[in-house]
C-alpha cells in the first residue's frame, strides 16, 4: 500500500436539474487536492462540503450503504454506468482509478421510464412496479413445510442465487440503448423459475411482468448485451435467455395468456 | 415505576403457546378495519407489513430509501441462525436459546430469547418457500455452518448475502401484498413524529424527502422497525441513512429508552484511513477463523509487516486467550485491538489497525483452499486498501457495528406507549448486552414474520376501529413542531457543515463511550456532547430550502437527534457499574483484568424515561429474573 497520500486535482462536469420539470445543464466544477484513497463518492462529499460552505447547493446523488450491496448509488461515469470498473457499483469505485487533470463527466441514469428526481437523483420505482406484478412466489407466513422437504441441486440452487444477487440499482437499464429492463426482469425470472417453489407461477410470473415492463415505458432488447457489461453483480444475459424461453412457453401453452 | 414485562407463566417451553391462546383475537372480517403503520422496511418491518396484510388488516408503510428493498438489512453477510439440527451434531431450541442468553452475559428476558429460539425454524421454513437461494450440499439440502465461536453448525447462509437474500424474500412478500391494495407503501419518507391521542399511538407525521412537504397518517397501532442507532459513531458500519430519529421521537413522546449504552464493536472491519473517510467496510468474522491477529512487540516498530520477523511479532489473542485465540468473541477482540493501538503498537498510516495474517493458512491449506474461502473478502479488501492480502497481512480495526440497546418492549414486543410496538434491532430485547454473529438476522424475521403478527392482534381486539382522525390537533401539534425544528435547523446559517460536527461527535463517542469505558472519561463525555450541541445550534450550516429534496436538511435533523441521544447513551454507561457482554467499565474487572459481572446490584434492564431538553433521563429498572438457567461467567482464557 501507498503509505503516502497521494492527492490529484480533477475537473467534474455534473449535471444539475433542480427537479423533474426543470431543463437541467452541466456545471464545470474543478476539484483540487483529491486524496487518491477516497471512494468516487467520498470524493463528492468533499466536493458538496466545499460548496456547502461556499454558500451554493451540494450536488444532490442517491446513496446509502456504500458498500455495493443497497442498489441506492448509480451515475453514469464518463459515459458508463457506476464507471470504468468492471462489476462494481460507484460507491466502490476509488479515486485512484483517476489520474491528475482528469475531466470526469457525470450524469444520472437516463431512461424514458425514470425521471430525473434532482441531479443525479431518478426515480426508480418502476424497478418496484415491475417486482409487484409478479416477481414473488405467493406464499403466506406461517404456512411453509419443512425446508428440507423438497432438495434442490447445488447446481440449480447456486444457478439461482446467481441470478438473485440482483441489486436492483437500473445501471442495465441506463446502460441499453433501449433503456430496456429485460436484465433486471430475467433475472428475477431466472431465480424463481429455477425453483421448484416457483413453478406454478411460472407462466403467469413472465407475462405480467413482461407487460407491466412494457407499460411502464422500458423498451425492448435488441441483444445489444450493454447490461451485462455494467451490472456490477456481473448478471449473466442468460437470464434473459431464459426468460424469453418463459415468455414463450407461457404465450404457446399456457392458459394465462 | 416498575415495569412489567407481561411474560406469561409457566414453563419456559410452554410460555409462547400458551400466551398465544390467552390473547384474544380480531375477527377476520373486522380485520380489514384496523389501520396499522409500520415505519421502516428491513427484515422486521418488510416481513411484519408483509405478515400483517396477509393477515387481512390495512397497512401503511414507510421506508426512508427510494425503495423497500434497500433497508440495511441488505448487508448482513454471514448468516443466520435457527436450531433446526439438520447435522445432528446435538443442537436444539433449548440450546440455542442457551447460547444466545449466555452470550448476552444473562441481561436478556429469558422468556423473550426462549421464543426467539422457538420460532427460528420456521424463519427457516417461511424463506425457502418464498425461494430464498441458501446454499444447499451435493445432495440438494441445506447446508449449515458454524460461526462466530458456536459448537455447533446452525447457520444458514447464501453466499456471503445472507442479508440480502432474506431481505429481498421479506420485499416479495410486501410486493405482492402492494400489489393486493393491502399494503400502501410510502418510500422517501421520513418519520418526524409519533402521534399520541390519549395516551395511545394512533399515528404518525411523516416528511416526504422529494417535496418536503408533511404528512399526517393516523393509525390503530404504529409499528417501528426503523434499525439502531450505531451511526452516533459516526463511522460505523451501518449505511449513511441509518439514524436514531424515529426511535427517539418515541422516547421524547415517552416510550422508555432501554440499555442504550449496549452497543457492538465489530472487530474485523478496513481500517479508515483519513479524515473524508464515509463509513467503515465490515469483512466477515469468518476470516478469524484463517487469519491470525498480531502487531509489533514494540511500540513504533514501522517496519512493513513482512520485514518484520516472527520474535518481533505479538499474536496477542493467542497469548493472552490460549483456549480461543483467534476465535476470542467480538468483545474481546475489538478491545485488545484499541488496547495494542493505545499503546502504540498500532500499524497502518493511521496507527490505528492491527494485522490479520494468513500467511500460516496459506503455506499450510495452499493459496487456491484460502481463496475459495474468501477470495471475495481478499478482492473487496484489496478494493478498498489497494493492498495484496494473500502477500501482506491484512489490516483490521474494529467499528461499531450493531445495537442491542432500544426502545423498551414487553413480551408482546409493545412499548409503555400503548399501541406503540417495535421490531428488530429498534427494540432491546433479545440480545442482552451482546449480540451472537447470525442473531440479528433472526430476530428480525422472527418478530415481523412469527410474533408481532400473534401480539398485535391481542391488542387490536381490545380497541375499538378508530374513525378517521388525521384532522385531530394532535396531528396539526405534532407537525407544527416538526416544521418549527425543520426551519429552526435552516435558520442557524452558521459555519460549519453538518456532517463536520458529527465526526466531532464520533470521536468524542468512540473515544469515551465504545466497548471500553470508565467514569473519568464518560463524565467528560457529557460535558463535550453537551458542548459540541451548543455548538451544533449556534454554528451549523444547512443549505437548501425547506420545501425541496435536501439531503444535508435530513442529515441535520439526525444529527441534532444523535447530539441529545449521545448524552443518553453515556448517562446509562455511567449508571452501569459493571462489566458485562460486550461492554467493558475498566473500573469493574477480576484481577486477571477480565470483564466483572455484578449480579447483585445490576441484574435489570435500564430504561430511561425523557425528562425534558436538556434535563436528565429518568430511571426505570426492570429487574431479570432468571428460573431456567444458571448465571454462569463468561471464560475465554
Amino acid at each position: 500500500m501507498t503509505q503516502e497520500t497521494d492527492t490529484i486535482n480533477i475537473t467534474l462536469k455534473v449535471w444539475r436539474q433542480k427537479g423533474p420539470k426543470d431543463k437541467g445543464r452541466f456545471e464545470t466544477i474543478p476539484v483540487k487536492d483529491v486524496e487518491t484513497h477516497m471512494s468516487f463518492l467520498e470524493m463528492l462529499d468533499v466536493v458538496n462540503e466545499r460548496l456547502i460552505l461556499d454558500g451554493k447547493e451540494p450536488i444532490e446523488f442517491d446513496n446509502d450503504c456504500r458498500e455495493g450491496i443497497c442498489g441506492m448509488c448509480g451515475a453514469v461515469v464518463n459515459g458508463i454506468a457506476h464507471g470504468p470498473e468492471k462489476g462494481m457499483t460507484l460507491c466502490q469505485l476509488h479515486m485512484r482509478k483517476f489520474s491528475d487533470g482528469d475531466i470526469i463527466a457525470l450524469e444520472p441514469w437516463r431512461a424514458r421510464a425514470f425521471k430525473v428526481v434532482k441531479d443525479l437523483i431518478v426515480d426508480r420505482s418502476p424497478l418496484d412496479k415491475i417486482i409487484q406484478a409478479g416477481g414473488f412466489i405467493s406464499t403466506i407466513a406461517g404456512g411453509a413445510q419443512d425446508a428440507n422437504a423438497i432438495p434442490i441441486s447445488q447446481e440449480i440452487s447456486e444457478k439461482a442465487m446467481d441470478a438473485a444477487a440482483c441489486i436492483g440499482c437500473g445501471a442495465c437499464v441506463a446502460a441499453c440503448p433501449n433503456a430496456s429492463a429485460m436484465l433486471f426482469v430475467g433475472a428475477k425470472i431466472s431465480q424463481l423459475v429455477l425453483l421448484p417453489q416457483g413453478k406454478p407461477e411460472a407462466a403467469k410470473r413472465a407475462l405480467s411482468m413482461l407487460r407491466k415492463m412494457d407499460e411502464l415505458g422500458f423498451g425492448n432488447c435488441s441483444n445489444e448485451t450493454e447490461c451485462e457489461a455494467v451490472c456490477p453483480k456481473e448478471i449473466s444475459i442468460a437470464n434473459i435467455a431464459r426468460f424469453n424461453r418463459e415468455f414463450l412457453k407461457a404465450g404457446f401453452g399456457s392458459s394465462e395468456r | 415505576m416498575q415495569l412489567d414485562s407481561k411474560a406469561p407463566g409457566g414453563p419456559l417451553a410452554e410460555k409462547w403457546d400458551r400466551h398465544r391462546f390467552e390473547m384474544k383475537l380480531v375477527n377476520p372480517a373486522n380485520k380489514r378495519k384496523y389501520n396499522i403503520i409500520v415505519v421502516g422496511t428491513g427484515l422486521a418491518g418488510g416481513s411484519a407489513s408483509a405478515t400483517l396484510a396477509e393477515l387481512g388488516y390495512s397497512i401503511k408503510t414507510f421506508c426512508i430509501q427510494d425503495s423497500p428493498r434497500r433497508a440495511h438489512s441488505i448487508a448482513a453477510q454471514g448468516g443466520i441462525n435457527a436450531a433446526k439440527n439438520y447435522p445432528n451434531d446435538g443442537d436444539s431450541i433449548w440450546r440455542l436459546f442457551y447460547d444466545t442468553i449466555k452470550g448476552g452475559d444473562f441481561r436478556s428476558r429469558e422468556a423473550n430469547t426462549y421464543r426467539l429460539a422457538q420460532v427460528s425454524d420456521n424463519i427457516i421454513d417461511q424463506c425457502v418457500a418464498q425461494g430464498v437461494p441458501f446454499a444447499r450440499d451435493y445432495g440438494g439440502l441445506l447446508a449449515n455452518r458454524s460461526f462466530g465461536g458456536a459448537q455447533v453448525s446452525r447457520t444458514f447462509y447464501c453466499r456471503g448475502q445472507t442479508g440480502q437474500q432474506l431481505l429481498l424474500g421479506a420485499y416479495s412478500s410486501l410486493s405482492r401484498q402492494i400489489a393486493e391494495g393491502k399494503v400502501k407503501m410510502f418510500p422517501r419518507r421520513e418519520m418526524v413524529e409519533l402521534v399520541l391521542i390519549n395516551g395511545k399511538a394512533k399515528g404518525i407525521v411523516a416528511r416526504n424527502l422529494i417535496t418536503g412537504e408533511f404528512e399526517s397518517h393516523d393509525a390503530d397501532a404504529v409499528v417501528l422497525a426503523t434499525g439502531g442507532y450505531g451511526n452516533v459513531y459516526y463511522l460505523s458500519t451501518n449505511a449513511t441513512s441509518c439514524n436514531v430519529g424515529a426511535a427517539f421521537r418515541a422516547y421524547k413522546k415517552g416510550a422508555f429508552f432501554a440499555n442504550p449504552c449496549y452497543t457492538q464493536i465489530h472487530p474485523t472491519c478496513i481500517p479508515h484511513s483519513g479524515e473524508y473517510q464515509s463509513k467503515l467496510t465490515l469483512m466477515s468474522e469468518s476470516l478469524r477463523n484463517d487469519g491470525r491477529v498480531w502487531v509489533p512487540k514494540n511500540a513504533g516498530d514501522k517496519r512493513r509487516p513482512n520485514d518484520i520477523p516472527e520474535s518481533g511479532r505479538d499474536y496477542y489473542l493467542e497469548r493472552k486467550y490460549p483456549s480461543f485465540g483467534n476465535l476470542a468473541p467480538r468483545d474481546i477482540a475489538s478491545r485488545n485491538a484499541k488496547e495494542m493501538c493505545d499503546e502504540g503498537r498500532g500499524v497502518g498510516p493511521t496507527g490505528y489497525a492491527v494485522y490479520l495474517d494468513f500467511k500460516e493458512a496459506i503455506e499450510r491449506d495452499g493459496i487456491e483452499i484460502v481463496r475459495k474461502k474468501y477470495g471475495n473478502l481478499f478482492d473487496m479488501y484489496e478494493n478498498i486498501i489497494d493492498d495484496n492480502p494473500y502477500e501482506t497481512p491484512m489490516m483490521i480495526y474494529p467499528a461499531s457495528h450493531y445495537t442491542m440497546g432500544g426502545l423498551w418492549v414487553d413480551y408482546n414486543l409493545m412499548s409503555n406507549i400503548e399501541g406503540l410496538f417495535v421490531l428488530g434491532e429498534a427494540n432491546f430485547s433479545d440480545h442482552g448486552a451482546n449480540r451472537l454473529g447470525a442473531s440479528a438476522l433472526m430476530q428480525g424475521l422472527a418478530d415481523g414474520y412469527f410474533i408481532i403478527p400473534y401480539t398485535i392482534g391481542g391488542y387490536l381486539a381490545g380497541t375499538e376501529p378508530s374513525e378517521y382522525n388525521a384532522d385531530h390537533t394532535a396531528f396539526n401539534d405534532a407537525t407544527r413542531e416538526a416544521d418549527e425544528r425543520i426551519k429552526k435547523l435552516l435558520a442557524i446559517k452558521g459555519k460549519r457543515t453538518v456532517d463536520n460536527i458529527h465526526r466531532d461527535l464520533g470521536h468524542i463517542m468512540w473515544e469515551y463511550c465504545r466497548m471500553a469505558r470508565n467514569e473519568e472519561g464518560l463524565t467528560k463525555a457529557l460535558k463535550l456532547t453537551r458542548d459540541l450541541r451548543e455548538e451544533f445550534w449556534q454554528n451549523a450550516l444547512v443549505p437548501g430550502a425547506d420545501r425541496d429534496y435536501n439531503l444535508s436538511l435530513q442529515k441535520a435533523g439526525r444529527v441534532a437527534d444523535c447530539l441529545e441521544f449521545a448524552e443518553l447513551m453515556i448517562t446509562d454507561a455511567l449508571a452501569r457499574e459493571e462489566s458485562c457482554g460486550g461492554h467493558f467499565r475498566e473500573e469493574y474487572k477480576t484481577e486477571e483484568g477480565e470483564a466483572k459481572r455484578d449480579d447483585e446490584n445490576f441484574c435489570h434492564i435500564a430504561a430511561w424515561e425523557y425528562g425534558g431538553y436538556g434535563k436528565a433521563p429518568i430511571f426505570h429498572k426492570e429487574p431479570l429474573a432468571f428460573e431456567n438457567v444458571e448465571l454462569s461467567q463468561r471464560s475465554y482464557k
